[in-house]
């Protein structure tokens, strides 16, 4: 309803009510949105029978909850060696892709050369198919390099993304060219204008594709699954995704549960330190375009 | 940041350093990007390329090829399997679509009302589920769907009154309200975000020159709010759909590596992975990638064409 006075708009009882309603509204979402998590945090807490009797926690008497089903995890698979692995492959393909994406966005947004037209056309080609398409030719391709087991099978190929040189490039283009003329004049060489003055100021992009990358990574299954073969070598994703078909562990919720809550915590904590970068970094791309 | 512009005091180079401090200018483009063109040459377009080759033969792993020809292709288009898994993954995206697009623009347009508090604290709330991976999503929604112990039985009990034992996983016809409900709580808060920017993008100016018109708030949404946030609109649903045909982890380890049962939960990328990594048939595999190619893309085109009618009557 439109006020022709637009002075008592501020507080009249409709709009207090709108307001409570809003809220409620939003709350339910939030509700639906974390009562899984909390869910989960309660099932890696209780023991075999009290998975099944209490829907949360036993509230009555707390000292029944344990934290046999983290041990029982560490103890019967190698859980902390997929952790170990996880981290592992995430932070050096992360740390990989974002020198590689950082470099080669800045010379697409900042230099002309030879060849710029054709890459760029292959590379918004490519980033319209899905990667499914890469598996059967990627794999060929790893077999015959020796790399099936290995984690070079990983790392390597991983090292590469159009999406993130696009994200680069997109970020780089807001460097203003007096700033690296001026660095030039300075006696800066061009890989320093890179990390000391274009860097510094695409830094909410790099904590956007840091995130991004990690999470791609630490998540990541299909790849890995058809990559690694030994049981040591596998990520959290595999590790877990195997237990879960093993026939003794189909009524162990809670040490399915402690593998799963492990594999979150991690990434939530990360996305908690990153996520405005991250936001922002995720959005800029659709709003602007 | 009191960085000094004035030209540098400093003699000029001597010659033969200068050489190089040129040739080092001119070279860094080139030198930049290398990395980038040599992993991606490698490792997309050659892949990409042989994938295609793959596509006519047939092979029992990566050393016994045959050409066939466009067999695979053919026989394709008569596998009852494989378009089940068109079917089943085709009504998913579209399900998933359906509910995520309106639920996500209603959430963005409540966070965007002025009068919310704590906005960052909702944000948060419902965008975190987007940071977990498809295995931990599977794994722990095998829980919380479990008959017994499950949440949503337990939930569903509190409603109706009596205790619940509906057996989600188990049953032909769950198995796609099963699916969705997993991946409408991963997906829901991530469309949000991308509504709220765009919410936050439409010009404020417009508003108030409606609010002068006496135009009523439905009219303001149908006028100012969805044709300024139509490109994202597109964008959303653009990936929703390629992200809907790409489903392979979520139901592959909520069946334990199967398809569910008989069959529903099987989804054209997990048909793709049975034949070319359980059963060692690459070429058919990339046949399968390659139709799957063509369908993300008629979706895409037809999508896009489809928004332009739209805009211009």
């Amino acid at each position: 309803m439109h006020d022709p006075s637009g002075l008592t708009s501020r507080s009249t009882p409709s709009d207090t009510a709108k307001s409570i309603a809003l809220h409620f509204a939003l709350l339910i979402g939030a509700t639906l949105a974390l009562t899984p998590f909390f869910w989960l945090i309660c099932a890696t807490l209780k023991s075999g029978e009290d998975l099944f009797t209490f829907t949360f926690l036993p509230w009555h008497d707390l000292s029944r909850l344990t934290t046999s089903n983290f041990k029982s995890l560490f103890q019967q698979q190698p859980f902390a060696l997929w952790m170990f692995n996880s981290l592992f492959l995430a932070a050096t393909q992360t740390t990989l892709v974002v020198t590689l994406s950082s470099l080669g966005g800045f010379a697409l947004a900042k230099y002309q050369f030879k060849g710029k037209k054709l890459l760029m056309l292959l590379m918004l080609a490519t980033m319209l198919l899905p990667g499914q398409v890469l598996l059967t030719g990627g794999y060929e391709l790893m077999y015959n390099f020796g790399w099936i087991n290995s984690y070079a099978s990983i790392l390597v190929p991983g090292a590469v993304s159009v999406f993130g040189m696009f994200l680069f490039r997109q970020a780089m283009q807001t460097v203003p060219d007096e700033l690296l003329q001026a660095g030039r004049v300075d006696g800066c060489s061009e890989l320093r204008l890179w990390w000391e003055i274009a860097l510094p100021i695409v830094r909410p992009m790099i904590g956007a594709f840091t995130l991004m990358s990690f999470l791609a990574s630490w998540n990541s299954f299909l790849w890995p699954q058809i990559m690694l073969q030994d049981e040591i070598k596998y990520n959290l994703p595999m590790g877990l995704a195997n237990m879960i078909q093993l026939p003794e562990y189909r009524q162990e919720y809670g040490i399915l549960m402690a593998g799963t809550l492990l594999g979150i915590i991690p990434v939530v904590i990360l996305f908690f330190i990153l996520q405005k970068d991250f936001i922002a970094g995720l959005t800029s791309g659709a709003v602007k375009g | 940041m009191n960085r000094d512009y004035s030209p540098a005091p400093l003699a000029p180079p001597p010659p033969s350093s200068h050489r190089l401090w040129t040739l080092q200018a001119r070279l860094a483009p080139y030198l930049f990007v290398l990395p980038f063109i040599l992993l991606f040459c490698l490792f997309l377009l050659y892949p990409i390329y042989r994938s295609i080759v793959l596509s006519f033969y047939k092979s029992a792993g990566p050393r016994k090829e045959v050409f066939i020809g466009p067999a695979n292709y053919l026989f394709l288009l008569k596998d009852q399997l494989f378009w089940l898994a068109v079917a089943n993954t085709a009504a998913f995206t579209l399900l998933c679509l359906l509910v995520q697009i309106p639920v996500s623009l209603i959430l963005a347009l409540i966070l965007n009302n002025k009068r919310v508090k704590l906005r960052g604290v909702f944000r948060f709330a419902f965008f975190t589920t987007h940071v977990v991976g498809s295995v931990f999503l599977a794994v722990l929604f095998s829980m919380l769907l479990s008959p017994r112990a499950g949440l949503l039985n337990r939930a569903l009990a509190v409603f109706v009154g009596h205790p619940v034992d509906i057996n989600w996983l188990g049953e032909p016809n769950l198995v796609l309200p099963a699916l969705l409900l997993a991946s409408l709580w991963v997906s829901v808060g991530f469309g949000m975000i991308y509504f709220l920017a765009a919410l936050q993008a439409v010009d404020k100016e417009l508003y108030e020159a409606a609010e002068v018109d006496g135009a009523n708030k439905w009219s303001q949404f149908w006028n100012i709010t969805l044709p300024g946030i139509k490109p994202v609109l597109i964008f959303m649903i653009l990936i929703g759909t390629i992200a809907g045909f790409q489903l392979f982890e979520l139901p592959y380890v909520l069946f334990q590596g199967g398809a569910g049962p008989k069959s529903r939960g099987l989804t054209i990328v997990m048909y793709l992975f049975q034949h070319g990594f359980e059963a060692g048939n690459l070429g058919y595999a990339a046949a399968i990638g390659w139709v799957l190619v063509l369908m993300i893309l008629a979706v895409a085109i037809l999508q896009i064409r489809s928004m332009r009618a739209t805009q211009e009557s």
